[in-house]
């Protein structure tokens, strides 16, 4: 580790323990008396093996797959703010494929299956934005978010209608057969197959971003579109697209393993907004597929401790959305280069060239 | 068509222009208040945590002190989150699109945590008062457009005059040419000895008060009560409307009542019985949003800085 990511981590810890030690002003600003309250945030979130493995791990799983999907959209100048939407198209058609493979297909093809379904799921949810920003020049900050919302209108449709338990009582899908599902990795626990799996896939992709030519290629789009264009020679509408896919494959994947590791079904509920943390996962990650790691285990620990706090302290548990803006705010704030583009603050001058600010 | 007949499609048609003002009401006055940012270069995505804000702090204000006092802390609430998006990004040079998302999260932790502190986790039992419809003395009288367009909640008339009054300020003052100077470019309008991070900062803190604005329509003419997330995407819809209206006051209004009417739509749908799942109607106004974006994509010019500071 050389000097400078260093500093960049020392910053990053900085930003947690001012916002660590606000959390119990603002727990006694708000009447609720601190000492339990943290108690019960420690004990849901690290404070056993269980709680740990159980709670923390399970929801560190998807918020490392959105954290890479903003990760990866960010480093090419893309503000993909829709790994919200893409996790659940993502999920519905994991969900989709499963079901629709009950009683054919044997649970070591149907899950490969299921996943795959969820990567292209996510990914083509992901290039309705692509598409509408390359050719109609629709900035894809407004357009993923309204996606989002479609997203999650598609999954209340898909569940009351085509997709509901054969009953029609229950807003959900019919559970996936027992050997449709992620196997779990430690017995006696929640934890599944999908947490070595986000693991592997933030170090392919670190090692993508770092060592190969395409994860150059990414970096230097990001950074300088204009150069990228003239000096390097690199298409940045295709590798725009490439980042836009990929971006949502992977939030699409996360989605997957929600519903063949975790619900077994699809609900409408299935991410409590685990896409828009991702943007701080990522964002607090710097960008760094492999930052993303100890990142997600940060995020994930605070929305399993939060949930512990408002089952044990009757905290709400949305105060944890307050901490989370405040990181965000803080690495703003404090670091001298834009946390977007890692090149300088020039806003958005990437998307300048080609106008897609309309 | 029978004389009943008759008069139930009359009553639709009215029901269904009313319904377009009324959900157009709050989109026209976060999308005058965004107009008013981009026009000096700046976004701010963190109008969907402004809109949020206003909306509980009208709840806040009015069980307290009447409809009035909900519209004064539903504009303070706004102005707030702008304040703290310009600090962030005119003092400290963040990047406007993070700060802004960074901000809509923040106004969802903390409306949600307030609210549930304190009305409790149900709150369904929370009753304020609202703000009911103010006819105009004649022209409500005209048949059928009459009791549609001029019986509105009196926030629906204060809509309408911000939008003219805007237009003449954008256009025809000299504040308002200097405004727009700056988002056309910030350095030769600093040359010219506009002082420019002043302009911003009154930009921001004015599309604060309308998103504000905007959330205390939704709860007093509209909703009635507050719920957590209730602004649902209209920050997003009102970006995007400042976008349709190709960043005129005029164009804004004008956009705002279209999408005024694809929610209106749905009461038209269920007056009339058609057998469409609902979930399409609650999702045509970000579908339609996406449509019309996509078809005047690159002809129109936004603000030649737009999102672009330093």
């Amino acid at each position: 580790m050389n000097r400078r990511s260093l500093l960049v981590a020392a910053r990053a810890l900085a930003i947690i323990v001012l916002v660590a030690a606000a959390v119990p002003i603002l727990l006694e600003l708000l009447g609720f008396a601190p000492p339990p309250a943290l108690r019960a945030l420690l004990v849901g979130s690290i404070g056993s093996f269980d709680a740990l493995v159980s709670a923390t791990l399970v929801r560190v799983t998807p918020l490392m797959l959105t954290g890479l999907a903003v990760a990866v959209a960010f480093r090419a100048g893309v503000f993909n703010i829709g790994a919200e939407g893409q996790l659940l198209t993502g999920a519905a058609c994991a969900a989709a494929v499963g079901l629709a493979g009950r009683g054919s297909l044997p649970g070591a093809i149907a899950l490969p299956f299921e996943l795959i379904a969820g990567a292209i799921g996510g990914a083509s949810w992901a290039a309705i934005a692509a598409v509408l920003r390359a050719r109609f020049r629709v900035l894809e900050v407004i357009s993923t978010i309204l996606l989002n919302f479609i997203a999650l209108y598609l999954v209340s449709y898909l569940v009351r209608g085509p997709l509901q338990e054969p009953l029609h009582i229950y807003p959900q899908s019919e559970a996936l057969p027992a050997d449709a599902r992620l196997p779990r990795v430690i017995a006696g626990s929640r934890l599944h197959a999908g947490f070595p799996l986000a693991i592997a896939t933030a170090m392919i992709l670190w090692w993508y971003v770092r060592f190969t030519a395409g994860g150059f290629r990414l970096r230097v789009v990001g950074a300088n579109p204009d150069a990228a264009r003239s000096a390097g020679e690199i298409d940045v509408a295709r590798m725009t697209i490439i980042a836009f896919l990929v971006s949502g494959a992977l939030a699409g994947l996360a989605g997957a393993i929600e519903v063949t590791g975790v619900t077994f079904a699809l609900y409408e509920n299935i991410s409590p907004g685990y896409g828009y943390t991702g943007i701080a996962v990522a964002l607090l990650a710097r960008l760094g597929p492999l930052a993303v790691i100890p990142s997600a285990m940060l995020f994930g620990a605070l929305e399993a401790g939060a949930t512990a706090m408002q089952r044990d302290a009757g905290v709400p548990s949305v105060v944890v959305s307050i901490a989370e803006a405040a990181i965000i705010l803080g690495l703003v704030v404090l670091s001298r280069v834009s946390v977007v583009t890692g090149a300088g603050r020039r806003g958005s001058e990437r998307e300048a060239p080609e106008g897609e600010d309309a | 068509m029978n004389a009943a007949l008759e008069q139930s499609a009359l009553t639709i048609g009215v029901a269904f222009i009313e319904a377009t003002m009324r959900t157009a009401t709050p989109l026209a006055l976060a999308a005058s208040g965004e107009l008013v940012v981009e026009r000096t270069g700046m976004i701010n995505i963190g109008l969907e945590g402004i809109i949020l804000t206003g909306a509980f702090a009208s709840l806040v204000g009015a069980t307290h002190g009447g409809i009035a006092a909900g519209f004064v802390a539903a504009a303070a609430g706004g102005m707030l989150i702008a304040l703290l998006f310009a600090l962030v990004t005119l003092w400290a040079h963040g990047d406007q699109i993070v700060t802004g998302m960074a901000l809509t999260l923040l106004a969802l932790g903390a409306t949600g945590t307030l609210y549930r502190t304190a009305y409790g986790a149900t709150g369904a039992a929370l009753s304020i008062p609202t703000s009911g419809p103010m006819p105009i003395p004649i022209l409500s009288r005209i048949p059928l457009l009459g009791p549609a367009l001029f019986a509105q909640p009196p926030v629906a008339y204060a809509a309408i005059v911000v939008v003219l009054m805007l237009w003449w300020w954008l256009s025809r003052t000299h504040a308002g040419l200097a405004l727009r100077a700056i988002g056309e470019s910030p350095d030769a309008a600093e040359a010219a000895g506009i002082p420019v991070r002043r302009y911003r900062l009154g930009a921001a803190l004015f599309g604060g008060v309308m998103g504000g604005l905007a959330g205390g329509a939704l709860v007093l003419a509209q909703a009635g009560t507050f719920a957590e997330g209730m602004s649902a995407g209209r920050g997003f819809i009102a970006i995007a409307i400042v976008v349709l209206g190709r960043w005129s006051a005029i164009g804004v209004a004008f956009a705002a009542l279209l999408f005024g009417s694809t929610t209106a739509l749905q009461y038209l749908a269920q007056a009339i019985g058609l057998a469409v799942p609902y979930q399409l109607f609650l999702a045509l106004p970000y579908a339609l949003t996406l449509a019309a974006l996509a078809g005047i994509g690159g002809r129109v010019t936004p603000p030649a800085v737009l999102a672009k500071i330093e």
